[in-house]
C-alpha cells in the first residue's frame, strides 16, 4: 500500500488545489458569460473550452513555453521572486487547473442562465444591493450546477496525465500523480504496484463521479435549477 | 398629489419599432391601468419601478422624487422603496414562506434565518393568513397562497406605493373573484397607493378608483 499512499496523497493535494483555484476562476468567468453581453462573447467561450478538447500533451507544451525557466512568464517569476514552476507540485496544480476550468466555467454558466432574472429582480426591488443578490439569490439557485461541475473538475484534475507529465515530470513523491505513477509502474514492469494504483484511481474517480450524479440538476428535488 | 409619472421609450427589435409613452397624474388612491397584453403596460410598471431603464422623463410618486431626466436623477430599484408584486409572484424557490416574506427585512449578504421572529413579519403573516404555511416552501403551496405571500413579502416594508403587475392572471376565476376582494379590503385598511395593471375589465371595476386606458404604448 505505501506505494499507493504517496502518489495518492498528491494527487488529491493537486486535484484539491486545482478545484478550489477553478472555483474562484470558473465561478466568475462563468457568471461573466452567462450576464455581461459583449461582442465576441462566443468567441471567448469557444477559447476557454479549447482545454477540454485539446491534446493534454498539447496544452503541457504551451505550458512549458509560457512558465518554462526560458518562457516569459516563467523567466520573469525566476527572476523577480525565485519562483519555479517547473518540476514542481505547483506545476502540476497549474497543468490540472488548466485542463479542468472548461468543466467549471461551462457548468457554471449553464447554471447562471438557468437562474430566472425576475428572481433578481425581485430582489432588488426589496432594496438589495448587487452583491446582495448575488449572494442571496443567484449563487444559491445556481449553487448545485457549479458544484456539479467541481466534482468532474476534481475528477478530471484527479485523472491528468499529459499535461502534467510535461509540466511536472515524475518525480517519486513530489510530481508523481497516481496516473503518473501507473504509467511509470507499467513501464518498470511492476505489475502488482500497478494495480494497486489502477484500484485506487478507479475508487477515487467512482466516488468522485457518483457524488457528481447525485447532485446533477434536475435529479434533486426542489433544487433551484429546475426551474 | 399622489401620481405624477411621464416616461418614454423607443423599442427597437427585429426592425420593429414600439413607441412607449406613458404620463399620468392623479390622486387615486387605486390606479389601474388596462389594456391589451403588448401595450406596454408591463414596461410602464418596470419603469416606475426602475427595474426597466426609460430613455427620458420622470417619476413622481407623493412628491417623492424617483426619476427625472431632466436633472440626471435616477434612483435604482433597491432605493425607491415601492411594492411589488410580480405576475407569477417571483417567490424565492430555495427559501421558506417566512423567509420570503422576511426578505427584505434582513439587509447584508445572509438571507434572512428560517426561525427569523420580527413584529412585521409576524403581523404580515397573520394579516395574510399564512402562519400555518410559514415554513412551506413556494412549490408545496397554491396559486392563491403564494399571492398572498407575493403580498406579504412587498407589504412587510411598509413601501411607498404598491405595484402589482397582472397579480389574478395565473388563477381561476371563482378565486380571483375572492382574492379581489381580499385586496382590496386589505387596501381600504391600509395607507397605502396602489398601481395595478391588467387586461382583465373584471380586475378594473372591482379594484379601480380611476381606470387609465393604455394601447399601443399609448394611454386613451
Amino acid at each position: 500500500m505505501q506505494e499507493a499512499w504517496v502518489p495518492l496523497l498528491l494527487t488529491l493535494k493537486v486535484a484539491g488545489w486545482a478545484t478550489a483555484l477553478n472555483l474562484l476562476l470558473g465561478v466568475g468567468v462563468g457568471f461573466a458569460l452567462a450576464r455581461l453581453r459583449f461582442p465576441g462573447r462566443e468567441l471567448l467561450d469557444a477559447l476557454l473550452t479549447l482545454p477540454m478538447v485539446m491534446p493534454p500533451t498539447v496544452l503541457g507544451y504551451y505550458l512549458l513555453v509560457l512558465i518554462g525557466r526560458k518562457g516569459p512568464l516563467g523567466a520573469w517569476l525566476q527572476a523577480e521572486f525565485g519562483i519555479t514552476l517547473i518540476f514542481t507540485w505547483q506545476g502540476a496544480v497549474i497543468a490540472a487547473t488548466i485542463v479542468a476550468f472548461p468543466l467549471v466555467f461551462k457548468s457554471a454558466r449553464a447554471a447562471f442562465e438557468g437562474v430566472d432574472p425576475q428572481l433578481e429582480q425581485a430582489a432588488r426591488v426589496l432594496g438589495l444591493s448587487e452583491l446582495a443578490v448575488f449572494f442571496r439569490v443567484t449563487l444559491p439557485l445556481a449553487w448545485r450546477g457549479i458544484l456539479a461541475g467541481l466534482l468532474l473538475a476534481f475528477a478530471r484534475a484527479t485523472g491528468e496525465f499529459g499535461a502534467t507529465l510535461m509540466v511536472a515530470g515524475s518525480i517519486p513523491g513530489k510530481t508523481q500523480t497516481l496516473s503518473v505513477a501507473v504509467y511509470e509502474a507499467v513501464q518498470a514492469g511492476q505489475d502488482a504496484t500497478a494495480n494497486v494504483l489502477v484500484l485506487v484511481t478507479s475508487i477515487t474517480c467512482i466516488v468522485v463521479l457518483l457524488s457528481a450524479g447525485r447532485l446533477a440538476p434536475g435529479r434533486v428535488a426542489g433544487g433551484g435549477l429546475a426551474r | 398629489m399622489i401620481w405624477d409619472v411621464d416616461v418614454r421609450r423607443v423599442f427597437e427589435q427585429a426592425g420593429r419599432r414600439f413607441e412607449l409613452q406613458a404620463r399620468f397624474a392623479g390622486d387615486a388612491r387605486r390606479l389601474v391601468l388596462l389594456g391589451p397584453s403588448g401595450a406596454g403596460k408591463s414596461q410602464t410598471l418596470k419603469i416606475i419601478a426602475g427595474l426597466a431603464r426609460a430613455d427620458a422623463g420622470h417619476v413622481r410618486l407623493q412628491g417623492r422624487d424617483l426619476q427625472d431626466s431632466a436633472r440626471g436623477l435616477n434612483l435604482p430599484a433597491r432605493e425607491r422603496r415601492l411594492g411589488y408584486v410580480f405576475q407569477d409572484y417571483a417567490l424565492f424557490p430555495h427559501l421558506t414562506v417566512r423567509q420570503n416574506v422576511a426578505f427584505g427585512l434582513a439587509g447584508g449578504w445572509r438571507n434572512p434565518p428560517r426561525q427569523l421572529a420580527h413584529p412585521e413579519l409576524t403581523r404580515w403573516l397573520q394579516t395574510l393568513g399564512l402562519s400555518e404555511l410559514a415554513e412551506h416552501y413556494p412549490e408545496q403551496i397554491s396559486g392563491g397562497q403564494r399571492q398572498r405571500v407575493a403580498l406579504a413579502r412587498a407589504l412587510v416594508g411598509a413601501p411607498q406605493a404598491l405595484l402589482l403587475d397582472e397579480p389574478f392572471a395565473a388563477l381561476d376565476s371563482p378565486l380571483r373573484r375572492r382574492l379581489r376582494q381580499e385586496l382590496l379590503g386589505l387596501l381600504q385598511g391600509l395607507d397605502l397607493p396602489m398601481l395595478l395593471i391588467t387586461h382583465d375589465e373584471e380586475d378594473a371595476e372591482a379594484l379601480a378608483e380611476q381606470v387609465l386606458r393604455m394601447d399601443q404604448g399609448r394611454l386613451l
